[in-house]
Parts: C-alpha cells; sequence; structure tokens
C-alpha cells in the first residue's frame, strides 16, 4: 500500500520483533486516509481491482467467518471468495484466525464486511506486511529497500514490455504512488498543528533574553534565570517527577515594571506558578494562570517595559529569534538517527517527512538516571565519604523493603473486617503525596553534607558521640524542610528510630526531641510509620521516665496526623496507653525530689491529650478512647487552668462529640460546665474548640438547657461580635445555631441582642460561617418577635439573595430561614417583592433531596401568605407540573414536603384543576401505602384538598386511596387523625368510597374519633359517619320501598 | 564497730548531707561497712574503698565502663585525695550520684572532665575522652579525624565565648540549654535504670544487698 507512508507513520521498537504501529493521532489519520483509499477502489478502478497480487496479503484477522455472506463460500472455519483467479484459487481466503487477500476488490469487499473493525483490520494488514507494495507488484517495486527512483523503474518497465498485465501493474504502481503524495502532504498538515515547545528551544529564548537583561533602562528585563543549575540529559532542567507532566524547566524572572514572575516551561507552553515557597527550596508547582505559547509572549503580557523595550529592540531580535529557532531541529535530528542506527533492519531514510517529524517524535522521557547523579555528585565533592554513603542507600533501600513487608505482614494479621473498615475509607482521606526526595540537581545545600556527617557519627559512635551528635543536630533549623528532608536522605530516619529501641536514655531523648521537630512534614511522617516508628514510640509511653513519655507522646501526636498512622498507633495499644498518661495528670504522689531530665506530670498528661486530640480524628480511636476510660480523665483534666492543657483536652472532646455515646457521657460527667467556663478564656483556640464542641454536643435537648444553666449562651453572643477568627467563629455560629434549637434559648439570645449581630453577619462571611448564621436565623424565626426583629433589621433581603447558592447545607438553612420568615404577611411581601418564591421554586430542581425537601417546606408559608397566591403560582412556567411529578420521589422527606405544599396549591381552585390534569390524584393514592405518620399526616391533607374538584373524589377511590387511608386512623398520632378524617369527610361524599370506608371497619374508629375533644376532627370525624349512614340509609329505603 | 558509736557516726552524716534522711544515711552506712568487710579497727588506718574496689563498684552497680572516666569518677568522691574513700565521701558522694540537683552535678562533672583541673575542659582533653566514641572506619585516612571533627562539633556547640576550651561557665550555659550535654563527656553518673535498682535494694534491706567483688 503506501510506500513511503510505511516511514512517516510512526512505529515502535522498530526492527526488533513485530512491530506495531503506535496508536497515534497521526498513525490513525493516515489509518484513515488509506481506508478511504482502497474502498473507493473497487468503483473507482474497477479493472485494477481485478488484478491479482503476486503475492496474497496475509494477516491475522479478528473478523469471524460468518461475517461474510453473499460471494463467499462459509464454513464453520474457513471463508473462500467465489471470485477466483485463472488457476481457480479463490481471492480471498480465511482460515481462522489467518486471512489472505490477493486483490484489490477484496481488499475493499473485506473493509466494507470489517465495518467497524476497519481501523484494526487495516492496521493488522499494514503491521503485517510491512512492505505492501512489493507483495501486490512484485520485488522491482519496492520501495524500501532503495533510494528513490520509482518513477524512472516504472518507465523502464513500460519500455520493456507491453502487454496488459504490465500496463495494469503500472496503472496500480501510478495510483500507489498518487496516494503516497497524498498521505505525506497530508500527514505534513498534521504535524504542523502540533508543534509542541522542546527544551532547547526554550534553552535558546531564554539565553537570547538574558543577552538582553541587566540594569538599565533600555534591557528588556532586570534579570532572567533558572531555578536551578543542572541540566539532565534530555535538556530538562525539572527535577525527574515534574518531567512527567511535561515540565522541561523554570525561570525565575525580574521584569523592571512588576514583581518577580516564576514561570514553568512545558512542553504545553509556558505559564505562571505557584512561586518559590517560604523556604526558598521548593518551587510551587500549580499552575496560577493562563499557558502561553512561549516565554517571549508571557512576558509581554505581564509586563509592560518588557514589550516596550522590546519593541525598541525590535529587529535585532526578532532575527536572533529566527535564527535559532530553526537551529533546535538540528540537534535531536542527529540523536534520532543515533538511534534509529542500531536498529538497522528499518533501513532508514532521510526524507523531509523525517526532519520535521523528529523533534516531536522525540518525547520528553523524565530521565531515569537521576538517582544515580546524585551518587556521581557526591563522588565529585566528597571522595571519601562516598563508600559510607553507598553503604547507607543500599541499608536504606534494604530497611524499607523489609519494613514494607513487615508492614503487610502486619496488616495480614489483623483482623479482617478490621482491614475492610480501614481501607475502605483510606483513600479518602489519606492523599498520600507524591513522595520526593530532595532534589537531585539542585545544588545540595551545604546543611546536607554537615547533616550527613552527623548522621555517620550517630551510626558509627557510642552512646557519647551519638549525643553529642544528636545535640548538634538539633542545632539546625528542624523546621525547615530542606533539613526535614536531608535528614531522611542521608539515612537518618533509620538510625533516630533504631536509637529508640536500645536502652540508653539519653540518645532515646535526643532522637525523639529530634523526631518531634521534622515530623511536622507530612512526608516524613509517612517514612516514620513506613520504617515501623510507631509502635517503638508506642512502647515508650510505658518508659519509667516522663521526660521520654511525654516527647513520644508528643512525636505520636505529630505522627498520627492520617489514618495509616492513627491505626498504626490503636493496633499497637497506643490508644490505651496514652490514656494512661492521662492520669498521671492528678496523683499527688509527685516524687519529692523529681530526679534529672525529668518533667511534671501535668506535662505528661498534656502530652497525652495531645497525642489523643491526634489520633481521635479516626472513629474506632474515638471508640478505643472511651473503652479505655478515657472520658471521665478528659472530664477531670478539664477542670485545670492550663491553656495549654485544655486546648488539646477541648480538640479530644471536640472531636469525639460526633460520636453519639460521647455526647451522652460529656452529658454525664458534666463537662458541659466547664466548656461553657472555658469559653470565657483569653485563648481564641481554647474559645474554638469549646464552641465546636458544644456545637457538636446542643443536637441534644438537655444539653442545651445545660449550656444555659451554666450561663454559656452570654458568652456565645458576645464572641459573635469578633469577626477577625473565622474558624472561632464558625464555631461560635454552630453552637448558637444548635443552642438556639430550644426556645428558651432564643429568648436569651434576644435578650443579648445576639439576633441582630447575626443579621448583620449575613454578608461577606465565609461559607462555613454562613451555614450556621443562617441555621440559627432559621431557628430564632420559629418566634414572632425574632420574625419582627430580623424584617426590621433588614435581614430578608441577604437571605434571599443567599438561595442563589450552590452549597448545599448552606441552601437547607436558607430555605428553612426563609420560610420562617413567609409566615409573616410583611415579610413575605419583601420576600416576593424579591423574587423568592420563585428561587425556592426553583430549588424544587435541585439535585439534593434535603434541598427539595427545605424548599417544599418553605414554599407553603410562602403560598399561604402571599396576595394572590394563585396568580403567582400559576405564574411559574411549568411550575405545577415540576411538583406535582416531585410525587414520584422515593425520598420520604421530599415526599411530605410536597404534599404540603400541593395542600397549599389546591386551596386555588385554577391551580387544582391544572394539578389534576397533571395527574396529581393518581400519584397521590400511590403513596397512600405508607407508615411514616408524618407522610400520612401531610398525604391525607393533600387528598382531602384534592377532593374539591371536579371527579377527583371517585378517582381517589378509583386508584384505590380510600382503604390505605382508613388504616390510617389506627395511628398514635393526633395530626394523621384530624387530616385523616378531614380526607374520609371528602371522600365520603361519593357512594363507593362509604362502601369501601364501611368495609375496612372505618365506622368504629370514626365514632371513637368523634368523642375527641379537638373540636375539627370531631366534626369531621361526625361529617363522615353521617354520609355513610345516609348512604345507608338509602339503600334500605331503596330495597324495601 | 558499736551501736552507739555507729549511732553517733550516723547523726554526723546526716546533719552534713543535705539529701538524705537518718534512714537512707543508716543504710548507706551500713552497705559502706558490708563493702568494706568487718577490718579489725586500727586506730589511725583508714578505713574506706581503694581504687580499686571503687571501681569495681561503679562497674558492677552503676554500669560504667570507662576506665578513665571511672577514675575521674573516684578522684571525685576522694575529696582528700588519700587513695581511698571514707564512709563520710562515700555518703557525700552518692547523695550526688543520687539526689544531687543539676548545679550539683554540672560541677561535679565539669571536675570530671576537666581532666588536669586548670578550670578549662581543652581541646586535647576533649579528644583524650572522645577518642573511643567512634567506631573505627576501615576506609578512614587517618582514623583520628572524626574525633577532633567530633570536638569540633562540640566546640561549637558548647563554647560560647570562642576561646577554643571550655570554661565552667560555657558549660554550665550549654548544660542549662540542653541537659542532655551535662555527660557531654562521656557518663560520669548512674544511668536511671540502674540508680533505681539500687536505691530499691539499699533502702529496703542493705544487709541483703551483693554484688560479686
Amino acid at each position: 500500500m503506501g510506500v513511503t507512508l510505511t516511514k512517516s507513520a510512526q512505529w515502535t521498537a522498530a526492527g526488533r520483533g513485530p512491530a506495531t504501529l503506535e496508536v497515534t493521532p497521526l498513525n490513525e489519520a493516515i489509518l484513515q486516509e488509506i481506508i478511504v483509499f482502497v474502498e473507493s477502489f473497487l468503483y473507482m478502478y474497477p479493472r485494477e481491482a481485478k488484478f491479482v497480487f503476486v503475492e496474497p496479503l496475509g494477516w491475522k484477522t479478528s473478523l469471524e467467518p460468518l461475517a461474510f455472506g453473499s460471494g463467499y463460500v462459509v464454513s464453520e472455519k474457513t471463508v473462500k471468495s467465489e471470485e477466483v483467479d485463472k488457476n481457480g484459487e479463490p481471492l480471498l481466503f480465511l482460515s481462522v484466525p489467518q486471512i489472505k487477500v490477493r486483490s484489490f476488490g477484496q481488499l475493499s469487499c473485506l473493509l466494507y464486511i470489517a465495518k467497524d473493525k476497519k481501523l484494526k483490520e487495516a492496521q493488522a494488514c499494514l503491521e503485517a506486511n510491512r512492505d505492501p507494495v512489493v507483495k501486490i507488484l512484485g520485488s522491482d517495486y519496492s520501495t524500501t529497500k532503495r533510494e528513490d527512483s520509482s518513477a524512472l523503474r516504472i518507465l523502464d518497465k513500460i519500455i520493456k514490455d507491453d502487454d496488459p498485465e504490465h500496463e495494469i501493474k503500472t496503472n496500480i504502481a501510478m495510483l500507489i504512488q498518487q496516494m503516497d503524495m497524498h498521505l505525506l502532504n497530508y500527514s505534513l498538515k498534521h504535524i504542523s498543528l502540533e508543534i509542541r515547545l522542546n527544551p532547547s528551544a526554550i534553552k535558546n529564548d531564554v539565553e537570547l533574553l538574558q543577552r538582553y537583561s541587566g540594569k538599565g533602562e533600555q534591557t528588556v528585563l532586570e534579570s532572567i534565570e533558572y531555578t536551578s543549575d543542572y541540566e539532565f540529559s534530555n535538556g530538562c532542567r525539572a527535577p525527574p517527577w515534574r518531567q512527567i507532566h511535561g515540565e522541561m524547566c523554570y525561570v525565575l524572572v525580574k521584569p523592571h515594571d512588576v514583581e518577580a514572575l516564576c514561570i514553568t516551561c512545558s512542553t504545553e507552553g509556558v505559564f505562571l506558578n505557584g512561586g518559590k515557597t517560604d523556604d526558598a527550596t521548593e518551587i510551587n508547582y500549580e499552575r496560577k494562570g493562563k499557558i502561553y505559547k512561549d516565554l517571549i509572549t508571557i512576558l509581554r503580557e505581564k509586563s509592560a517595559t518588557f514589550s516596550k523595550n522590546m519593541a525598541k529592540q525590535g529587529n535585532t531580535f526578532n532575527e536572533e529569534q529566527q535564527k535559532e529557532t530553526f537551529q533546535p531541529d538540528e540537534a535531536p535530528k542527529k540523536e534520532e538517527v543515533t538511534t534509529k542506527a542500531d536498529a538497522e533492519k528499518s533501513t532508514l531514510q532521510m526524507n523531509p517527512i523525517n526532519f520535521v517529524r523528529n523533534p516531536i517524535g522525540k518525547r520528553l522521557e523524565p530521565s531515569l538516571n537521576w538517582k544515580s547523579t546524585v551518587d556521581l555528585k557526591d563522588h565529585r565533592s566528597s571522595g571519601r565519604d562516598t563508600q559510607e554513603e553507598k553503604h547507607a542507600r543500599i541499608e536504606k533501600g534494604r530497611s524499607s523493603v523489609v519494613s514494607g513487608r513487615m508492614q503487610s505482614a502486619r496488616k495480614a494479621a489483623d483482623k479482617p473486617e478490621e482491614i475492610l473498615s480501614e481501607s475502605s475509607s483510606e483513600s479518602e482521606e489519606d492523599e498520600e503525596p507524591p513522595d520526593h526526595r530532595q532534589e537531585a540537581n539542585a545544588d545540595l545545600p551545604s546543611e546536607y553534607w554537615q547533616i550527613q556527617k552527623l548522621v555517620k557519627y550517630l551510626k558509627g559512635g557510642n552512646q557519647t558521640a551519638t549525643v553529642i551528635a544528636l545535640c548538634s543536630m538539633r542545632d539546625f533549623n528542624l523546621a525547615q524542610e530542606t533539613c526535614q528532608l536531608a535528614i531522611r536522605d542521608v539515612g537518618g530516619l533509620e538510625v533516630l528510630i533504631n536509637l529508640l529501641d536500645t536502652d540508653e536514655v539519653k540518645c532515646k531523648i535526643g532522637s525523639l526531641k529530634i523526631l518531634k521537630e521534622i515530623s511536622h512534614n507530612p512526608q516524613i511522617r509517612r517514612n516514620i510509620v513506613d520504617l515501623g516508628g510507631l509502635p517503638i514510640m508506642v512502647n515508650i509511653l510505658d518508659s519509667p521516665n516522663k521526660n521520654l513519655k511525654c516527647l513520644a507522646a508528643e512525636t505520636i501526636a505529630n505522627v498520627a496526623k492520617f489514618r495509616r498512622a492513627r491505626q498504626a498507633v490503636r493496633q499497637h495499644g497506643g490508644i490505651t496507653k496514652l490514656v494512661a498518661l492521662l492520669d498521671c495528670g492528678q496523683s499527688p504522689s509527685e516524687p519529692p525530689q523529681p530526679s534529672l531530665y525529668e518533667t511534671r506530670d501535668v506535662e505528661v498528661a498534656r502530652c497525652g491529650a495531645q497525642a489523643l486530640w491526634s489520633c481521635s480524628k479516626s472513629y474506632a480511636n474515638k471508640e478505643a478512647i472511651r473503652k479505655a476510660g478515657g472520658i471521665p480523665l478528659l472530664a477531670r483534666l478539664l477542670k485545670t487552668s492550663h491553656e495549654d492543657m485544655l486546648i488539646p483536652v477541648v480538640g479530644t472532646l471536640q472531636e469525639c462529640a460526633s460520636e453519639e455515646n460521647y455526647r451522652a457521657a460529656i452529658k454525664a460527667e458534666r463537662i458541659i460546665e466547664n466548656l461553657v467556663k472555658n469559653l470565657n478564656s483569653a485563648n481564641e483556640q481554647l474559645q474554638e474548640h469549646c464552641a465546636m464542641a458544644i456545637y457538636q454536643c446542643a443536637e441534644d435537648e438537655e444539653t442545651r438547657d445545660l449550656v444555659r444553666l451554666h450561663g454559656g449562651l452570654k458568652p456565645l453572643a458576645s464572641l459573635l461580635g469578633k469577626t477577625d477568627n473565622k474558624e472561632r467563629l464558625a464555631a461560635v455560629t454552630g453552637a448558637i445555631w444548635k443552642c438556639s434549637i430550644s426556645k428558651e434559648n432564643v429568648t436569651k439570645f434576644r435578650e443579648y441582642r445576639a439576633i441582630e449581630t447575626l443579621v448583620g453577619l449575613l454578608s461577606d462571611q465565609p461559607e462555613e460561617v454562613l451555614v450556621n448564621v443562617v441555621g440559627a436565623l432559621g431557628e430564632c424565626c420559629q418566634e414572632y418577635e425574632n420574625r419582627v426583629l430580623v424584617r426590621k433589621c433588614g435581614g430578608i433581603q441577604p437571605l434571599v439573595s443567599l438561595l442563589v447558592g450552590i452549597n448545599q447545607s448552606l441552601l437547607v438553612n436558607v430555605t428553612k430561614a426563609v420560610g420562617a420568615c413567609a409566615v409573616e404577611p410583611e415579610s413575605m411581601m419583601i420576600i416576593d417583592r424579591l423574587d423568592g418564591v420563585r428561587l425556592l421554586w426553583s430549588l424544587l430542581k435541585n439535585p439534593h433531596p434535603d434541598v427539595k425537601a427545605s424548599a417544599a417546606w418553605a414554599l407553603c408559608p410562602c403560598i399561604e401568605n402571599a396576595k394572590d397566591a394563585g396568580e403567582m403560582v400559576r405564574s411559574f412556567v411549568g411550575g405545577l407540573e415540576l411538583v406535582v411529578n416531585l410525587l414520584k420521589s422515593d425520598n420520604k422527606e421530599v415526599l411530605a414536603s410536597v404534599c404540603a405544599a400541593i395542600t397549599n396549591i389546591a386551596k386555588d381552585q385554577e391551580n387544582l384543576a391544572v394539578i389534576t390534569d397533571h395527574g396529581v390524584v393518581p400519584l397521590l393514592s400511590k403513596l397512600a401505602n405508607t407508615n411514616n405518620d408524618k407522610l400520612r399526616h401531610h398525604l391525607a391533607e393533600a387528598i382531602a384538598r384534592c377532593c374539591m374538584w371536579g371527579r377527583n373524589r371517585v378517582a381517589f377511590g378509583e386508584y384505590k386511596a380510600v382503604a390505605p387511608l382508613v388504616r390510617y386512623l389506627k395511628s398514635d398520632d393526633t395530626n394523621v387523625h384530624r387530616a385523616t378524617t378531614q380526607a374520609l369527610y371528602q371522600l365520603s361524599e361519593d357512594a363507593n368510597n362509604c362502601i369501601t370506608m364501611h368495609e375496612n371497619g372505618a365506622v368504629k374508629l370514626l365514632l371513637d374519633m368523634v368523642g375527641s375533644p379537638d373540636q375539627s376532627l370531631q366534626e369531621a370525624a361526625a361529617g363522615c359517619i353521617s354520609n355513610i349512614r345516609r348512604l345507608a340509609l338509602a339503600t334500605e329505603k331503596a330495597r324495601y320501598a | 564497730m558499736n551501736r552507739k558509736k555507729l549511732q553517733k557516726l550516723t547523726d554526723t552524716l546526716t546533719k552534713n548531707c543535705r539529701h538524705f534522711n537518718t534512714y537512707e544515711v543508716n543504710c548507706l552506712v551500713s552497705l559502706f561497712y558490708t563493702l568494706v568487710g568487718d577490718v579489725a579497727e586500727r586506730p589511725g588506718a583508714v578505713t574506706g574503698l581503694d581504687r580499686n574496689a571503687f571501681r569495681n563498684i561503679l562497674h558492677m552497680t552503676f554500669g560504667m565502663t570507662d576506665d578513665m572516666i571511672m577514675d575521674r569518677v573516684f578522684r571525685g568522691f576522694d575529696k582528700d585525695n588519700d587513695g581511698c574513700v571514707n564512709v563520710a565521701e562515700w555518703i557525700s558522694g552518692l547523695s550526688l550520684f543520687l539526689r544531687g540537683s543539676l548545679e550539683e552535678k554540672m560541677k561535679y562533672c565539669f571536675e570530671v572532665f576537666d581532666l588536669n583541673g586548670d578550670g578549662f575542659i581543652s581541646k586535647e582533653e576533649m579528644f583524650h575522652m572522645l577518642k573511643n566514641s567512634l567506631l573505627k572506619q576501615p576506609s578512614e585516612e587517618d582514623p583520628d579525624e572524626g574525633i577532633k571533627d567530633l570536638v569540633e562539633i562540640t566546640l561549637k556547640k558548647m563554647d560560647h565565648d570562642h576561646d577554643g576550651k571550655l570554661s565552667f561557665a560555657d558549660y554550665e550555659q550549654a548544660v542549662r540549654e540542653e541537659t542532655l550535654l551535662l555527660e557531654a563527656f562521656g557518663p560520669c553518673l548512674p544511668d536511671p535504670k540502674s540508680q533505681m535498682e539500687f536505691e530499691a535494694q539499699v533502702f529496703k534491706d542493705p544487709h541483703e544487698f551483693s554484688y560479686d567483688m
């Protein structure tokens, strides 16, 4: 088939084994073109299509014999074409899975048969026949083996012989030649579209810009430089793990007029990144702006001076740039030649296509030898350290493998359900950050070498030398990531953890002091866990040395910031031991003379609480803390007055209060009192956690009362005024929200003028705060005075404007608050004016059922209190249909709320008619078989209301809604009774319904209802009975008359 | 020794000792005499533990190993420098060992480390004390280089006035910043574990205390 195309297409692993075509857009496009060419061959050149190939084209097909139809002799495993050559051989022969085809005509047919597998078949065919032309026309026409002169040879042929066979052959040769040209042009076009950046282009740009940078007015930039001096063999300067993302290097640019820019150059283009991070060794790789074509473009965009001076530098610059941009093609080309040279079978010719393609074809593979480069560097800089260094590396590799194995073994030993419960949620919380090692290419900071030396002494020293090395190591800035990673990268973590396993108290203390600092780094935490550091630290918690206990607990507190670590602490019995630490706090048996290196008991308890706080973020740990008897101990510690102690204690409680049995225990241990007390503390963090804990616990009514009784509402209200600390504000508003579920609390809040403040917080606050503020207002507005207050403070407008948000919990609260306000006709007018009802209505389309239900509930008072409610409802195009269709929901709360909304909508006759047309009756009837009292209540009301139109009463009977309704009378809920008797009364206007009711024993139940103290219930029940009775009388009359 | 004399001795010793009560002094005195063995009392002759016996106790009871340091500890105990630790020196030494405040211990440790007693710990002294602290690396060209480096590291950490040697002030400041440096040049105090065992045994029943001589 195609000739040169065999080369322009991108082959993989040329020469080694069966070559395959890579799946690239370019290849696909070429294949498509070939398919089109072959398919149309039969119709365009019928004579040539019959030409029998010199050799058949054979390949493995995926087609089934059954796919072949007329024109073929099909058996189970073979297919022969009816078309044969002059020797009687079939032109197409398939013996699963090998297929042999000997003419273009058959090829065309085959492609037609292949349908959607065309592409695959064509690819298989081309892969199996690297030079199809030879097979088609004979070896004279071979194209891959020689330089190009096909045209000449063909001419030669024509001259030599003139029989018709050869004429056809020549024709085919010409056609293929044409096809080739077409394909070449086509792929050229394709290639030119996807020019991407490459390292050398970037390099030229940077070099060029550097030449025109410097001090002074005329230069284009103040400076431009790479962030890293080391260049990988592939021309990139980005660390390997970033190269995977196509990033090549990062440049720091100081323009004259704007701040320094940190720019990432990647194959896709250049863009601003997050810039250098604080400690100046790492770059925040996150993209911060849009992608530009190249450096010049982005700089023009970002710096006015740059583009001005560029214009001045103008021509010279452009010329050079032109010159330079042509160069890059050269270098990779050479490279390509050498790489291909060893694949000798693929005879390569330098046609123009290769020339253009190569720079693109050459992918930016991340350099894999970066690790060895580090070693190389070591060689260079400190020759005598290398052996040691290598040794460390080997050891490190080994130990990590071992610990990994241990880890898995340990995991396997766990109880199966444990594994299940943990691993299922592991991923959600555990975004394991990529484990990036010290940047190999960046010139290593001097600390690195010093730390390496110290680690050497740690390894090879006795206790005295070890202590000196540990103390010296602490003089480095261990809060700095460079040092943290340096310790790890030179194998220091292993040594530090090993030291913990020795008997030397001083070494353990020194080691823990370092681990405590460096475990602030998330990567180090993971490394510590991987190296099995946690079980050892957990064991240290048993040590008689309090200082050691403290340090171990503090380190655990730092490490246990992710799930796997917390799990490890629990599984090694750490929770029980940590809880035991809490007990030290109060024991009066303080030794008369605390020995050296010792600390106070209170400190031990504080560290224990700190570690428990970290651990308490896992559900299983909360349970473990409770089982270990942690709650009474925490409660006792809560009575102390040290802020350092209180913060972790309250933090733990707040974390645990998400569990029901904790809340009960918190109530039982009289913890609320102390939480309230600490709300008055001066420490913001403590206030925050106390408020948070109250927020968690105040779901419970008794707890809410306790908060009030202990005077917690006033400090909460006064903290509302301090809006600077958003986290605290969120916690405080949350506590207020939950507390205001109790009416007495709301009264107090009004007294403290908290409601006005809450309204003030409706704007310019983060969502976490808004959710709580709105929730609190929703609760407050259940009371008349507060509704008036909210309106007068101008709270309705911000509330309505929040209806357009997307935060689901916020929407639930906002709809509730708006609904509460709408109870007031005066407020309703404002809501209506602000188009609030339409917004509420559109929330019925919200995907989340809670929002739907809440919106439907809010609509009820709106419809009830709006002027011209019927008209308003009708004005929402498609609104009624939407509501009726919500009756198909399977969420009980949504159904109940929609029934309530329908009750209100149906008050307007015209609307009732519309919803009847939309089929409200069968939908309501379908819901009748339910045990949910809330749904029963609103459903019965809706049915009662919907009976008022046309023949709906009869229809309800027909859809079998009556019998279930009778059963509602057996419910315990008087609301259900009232609504149901109303509905039955309405339904009993129809004779058939009366019969159904009677059959289902309604009369006796209704007679009981007549005795109810509720007047409307009495009345409806009596009315219903009278209807039934009247029917009975009428029948009797008819019978005996 | 008769009971009355012992009583008197205990009383005087208790008076001079800040950290022990009478009972404890009593126990320790009994222990002392158990250790010395009931040598016939000759007036004028010094009763006490000689260097070897004392080193043995340090080694067996308090787990010390470094010969040089143990010698220095003996000198620390043997206040009157008569080559033998008498009962008063025994009590005052142990008082520091078991109950000493940080200040006392610093003073004692500094004296132990100041080999020539000139009031400074010089580089040479440090080198001498740290000489065996590193595992010999076969690859090292100069086996002492690591030690020298360690000395430099220590000086950098502790020599606050940068005069190339440690005065007591330097040492004190460093230890107050980092208690671990109290025994910077070698263990010269009992480690907590053996200390606890010792106390548990001695103050329970001194006569049961035994060690292999």
